[in-house]
């Protein structure tokens, strides 16, 4: 229960945080909910990693399904993803999920060790 | 240890952040700051457009003064009505910069010698600092002061530009950085706000792309080793089967202004075997821009009304170059291709007419060798006295590097391009200045400004008689039922030859002596054959034209547009079509049986033999499937090659371009003898050889292209639409079509038909028109290149110039924006 929370919170203090700050805040949002709401190292990574993974996972699907993915396909040539939509789509997520994610493993390691 | 464990995670973390917030270096290029760029709410997923996005909104702004709606059609053209004339011109700079922005923004840096502020000195290849400095030191935003000048003093048109520079401005600032299009996010700076001088360095980019280029370096070099009667013979200035412009009425040859050479001209000038190549290449405009127009009047048409077609061939970029829209105001109401960077409706018609541009093609650009009294240019010799330079000093910004000064002397002549610092390829330690017409005052906005809401003939003469650089061939028709063309601008009045080879910089006489009068540029107007027409041709017959007009015409389009409008009677819209998009190669019906004859056919094989049963049967037609225009085409440049290349490469220095049709009228005078000869042969060739030589060689050009699966002309020829940045993903590529140079269809690799329009003059206009991209510059929206196959295709979409009830009542509109007074 208790990962499922901090997951929904990472996503969601995620999503809120870029709208008024930089791309990269939601590490310091990530890092501060690891940081209170206390679970062990790799459950406190998972948990993090997964609430911004899907997140960015969720919002690129949207946007590139409503775009029927005319840009994404773009850039996947430029990158170069050889084209690939989906490929694009996963990196983004997965960056996003392993900023999120060892942001959160600092925050749980930060107050183990107090 | 868990410490360890927590320093190390947050060190992970931070590294992450930092690499994915900076601008990596990968193979000389850089990539964009990949986390910003990639994240769903802040990166390149922003400009991700839904495909079924609708446009509406209320807006506010300070700077309006009434109401302006906006409606968009299903192709995504605004039609706006304003309550008042500013407000119009506000609302186009708010809405070109809302569909353009980068464009606009990036066209201008080109323009103003600022590429390496945000490209760096060199990126993928590119050297941007060597454009930056091209571009200062021809004197691109001393001319841009000088327009701004002019127009900041035309009353009317200060107020528009104000306007739109403020609609810019307005889009611009309600713009956070996740909005930013997408080039932005990739080279990863900001937008810069829009100022009237940006207006006028796009202007003067259009000017330098149709009256910049020349060839007069080139010139000399072939002065210096070719006799005055090879030189005649490879550049004549008169042609047979001219098809000038202006036919009726005949300039009539008064108000002369007398031109005479310098006394010294022969030993001075022509007989001076000099030679120049400037190290650093220059940058010119594509050789090809021109463009057709024609108007044909009521007695030609089915109607009994005027139909106008233009056709601007220009370099084909994305996103394009034009955007289509209406403007109505209680001033005006038109419709047209408009340019995005300045108030305008460029080519298009209103409530009473319709107007088109081709360019004049008139050479205004000319070199003065200059001698300074030293190294710091500080003084130059003139008339026999040391005279003052003022320098001018031209700050290049360049990206993580620092400054680069360009030091520029200013002459009588001009800037002073090519100096120690920017030296000639031989270090002749020569100094040449640049005198160019565009680097007068004028104010060519003005006139388009004021031509865009004439009513009748008059307003039109009017309107364009203060256009004076880049020379134009205007052409108007009418409801009233009039039809007419002008071969408008400010031409200097030179002697023969005079500025095609370099000059002395120390003499006044051989500076233009001034320019021709008004009344030596006649229009053409209600001629009894019943069209007018230009094809960036000879303006006047130059055989009876007091005055020698150097330039880079045309000469194949316009005779056959003459020959087709000639034949023709009720004529309809889709008539003009079928013309405008016609792929007949009318140098090849002179040049292919000409050619023919001097092929020695018992000299070919078997495999040769078929190339040439291609051409035989080949019906003269550049279209996509044609295998005989390929081979024509390389038969024609090999000809050019094997019996001039001999002569022309005696020296490694640039020389100027052989036309097809000198090298024909050379063979068909007989005169091409004078180059037959292979110099570096012993034996003597003659054109026979020459000519079977050519074919012999471009036979395994072809075999290659069989192979390769891309004889046919369309796959050959390989036309693209690009990006402005190059980018492949953001370009449209191998687009199959036909056309090429000299077809009326002038599709080029990357170069044609850059808009076409055809206006019929009836109650109810009845207009169509197509342009090769798309109304959004945004890639990732549905219609950033939606028009290319219509235009492809040869097809047009009806255009409208809708009273604002009707388009309010439709419901294919894609959304409505309303802008009011805060």
């Amino acid at each position: 229960m208790k990962f499922i929370i901090v997951l929904l919170l990472v996503a969601l203090l995620g999503f809120a945080a870029p709208l008024y700050f930089d791309w990269w805040s939601f590490a310091v949002t990530s890092f501060i909910i690891a940081l209170f709401i206390h679970q062990r190292a790799f459950a406190a990574f998972l948990a993090g990693f997964t609430g911004m993974f899907l997140l960015w996972l969720f919002l690129t699907l949207i946007i590139d399904n409503a775009n029927q993915h005319i840009l994404s396909k773009k850039i996947a040539q430029l990158l170069p993803l050889s084209g690939s939509s989906l490929l694009l789509i996963l990196i983004t997520a997965l960056i996003g999920g392993l900023i999120s994610g060892f942001a959160a493993l600092t925050g749980s390691l930060a107050r183990r060790s107090r | 240890m868990r410490i360890f464990g927590c320093i190390l995670s947050a060190l992970i973390t931070i590294a992450l952040i930092y690499v994915l917030n900076i601008q990596l270096s990968l193979s000389g290029n850089k990539t964009p700051r990949l986390g910003f760029f990639l994240s769903p709410q802040t990166g390149f997923w922003q400009s991700a457009e839904p495909i079924n996005e609708t446009f509406n909104g209320e807006l506010k702004f300070p700077q309006l003064s009434g109401k302006t709606e906006v409606y968009f059609d299903e192709r995504l053209v605004p039609h706006v009505y304003a309550e008042n004339e500013n407000d119009a011109w506000f609302v186009q700079g708010y809405l070109h910069a809302k569909f353009r922005l980068w464009q606009m923004d990036f066209q201008t840096y080109a323009a103003g010698g600022r590429l390496s502020e945000i490209m760096g000195d060199s990126s993928n290849g590119t050297n941007f600092l060597k454009i930056d400095k091209f571009f200062r030191r021809l004197g691109m935003v001393y001319a841009a002061e000088k327009s701004l000048h002019a127009m900041e003093n035309d009353a009317p048109l200060k107020a528009a530009c104000d306007a739109y520079t403020a609609g810019v401005n307005a889009y611009i600032n309600s713009l956070s950085e996740k909005d930013y299009p997408v080039e932005y996010k990739l080279l990863n700076y900001k937008p810069e706000p829009w100022t009237n001088m940006k207006s006028a360095l796009f202007i003067k980019y259009m000017g330098w792309d149709l009256a910049g280029y020349e060839q007069d370096f080139e010139k000399t070099n072939a002065k210096a080793f070719l006799s005055r009667a090879q030189y005649e013979a490879l550049f004549p200035y008169v042609l047979d089967s001219i098809q000038p412009i202006i036919t009726d009425p005949l300039p009539r040859l008064t108000h002369i202004l007398s031109v005479k050479p310098p006394a010294n001209v022969d030993s001075i000038y022509f007989n001076y075997k000099n030679v120049v190549a400037p190290a650093n290449k220059p940058i010119k405009p594509n050789k090809e821009n021109g463009s057709n127009n024609w108007a044909v009047a009521g007695s030609k048409t089915k109607s009994g009304r005027p139909i106008l077609c233009n056709d601007p061939h220009l370099g084909l970029n994305l996103p394009s170059l034009w955007f289509e829209m209406q403007i109505s105001t209680p001033n005006f109401n038109s419709y047209g291709a408009t340019l995005c960077g300045a108030p305008n409706v460029l080519i298009g018609f209103n409530d009473n007419c319709a107007w088109g541009l081709t360019n004049a093609e008139r050479d205004v650009k000319d070199y003065y060798e200059v001698k300074f009294k030293d190294s710091t240019m500080h003084q130059y010799w003139f008339d026999s006295n040391w005279r003052d330079a003022q320098m001018r000093n031209e700050i290049i910004k360049i990206r993580n590097k620092q400054n680069d000064t360009e030091h520029i002397a200013m002459t009588v002549w001009g800037p002073v391009m090519y100096d120690l610092h920017y030296p000639d390829k031989l270090n002749s330690n020569k100094y040449y200045a640049c005198r160019w017409k565009a680097h007068d005052e004028s104010n060519e906005l003005g006139a388009l400004f004021r031509l865009m809401r004439a009513k009748n003939y008059n307003d039109y003469l009017n309107a364009i008689s203060i256009f004076k650089c880049p020379g134009q061939n205007f052409v108007f028709a009418d409801k009233a039922g009039d039809i007419a063309i002008k071969h408008q601008g400010e031409f200097p009045a030179v002697w023969f030859r005079q500025g095609d080879f370099l000059m002395p910089g120390d003499d006044s006489s051989y500076a233009w002596q001034g320019y021709i009068s008004d009344s030596l540029q006649p229009v053409m107007h209600n001629p009894e054959r019943g069209f007018v027409s230009s094809a960036n041709q000879y303006p006047y017959d130059p055989r009876i034209y007091p005055y020698y007009m150097p330039a880079y015409f045309s000469y194949y389009r316009g005779w056959l547009i003459n020959r087709s409008l000639s034949s023709m009677q009720n004529i309809t819209v889709d008539d003009m079509k079928m013309l405008q998009t016609n792929f007949y190669n009318l140098l090849a019906e002179n040049a292919l049986p000409v050619l023919i004859t001097y092929l020695d056919i018992s000299a070919l094989n078997n495999d040769e033999s078929k190339y040439l049963n291609l051409l035989e049967k080949w019906n003269l037609v550049n279209d996509a499937d044609s295998k005989g225009a390929t081979v024509f085409k390389l038969w024609v440049d090999s000809c050019i090659s094997k019996i001039y290349g001999d002569e022309l490469s005696q020296s490694s220095l640039p020389m100027p371009t052989i036309e097809p049709q000198a090298m024909l009228k050379n063979i068909l005078k007989d005169s091409a003898k004078l180059f037959a000869d292979n110099i570096n042969t012993n034996e003597t060739e003659s054109l026979n050889d020459d000519i079977t030589a050519a074919f012999k060689s471009i036979v395994p050009v072809l075999e290659k292209a069989e192979l390769d699966k891309d004889f046919e002309w369309g796959k050959f020829k390989d036309s693209h639409v690009s990006h402005l940045l190059k980018i492949p993903a953001f370009s449209h590529l191998h687009v199959n079509v036909g056309g090429g140079v000299n077809i009326i269809n002038a599709i080029g690799a990357n170069h044609g038909p850059s808009w076409r329009m055809i206006v019929e003059l009836t109650d109810d206009i009845n207009a169509y028109g197509v342009y090769p991209g798309g109304q959004s510059g945004n890639p990732g929206s549905r219609y950033y290149d939606n028009f290319i196959d219509t235009w492809t295709k040869g097809k047009y979409y009806k255009i409208h110039l809708y009273q604002k009830d009707e388009i309010a009542s439709k419901k294919t509109s894609l959304g409505k924006l309303i802008f009011s007074k805060s």
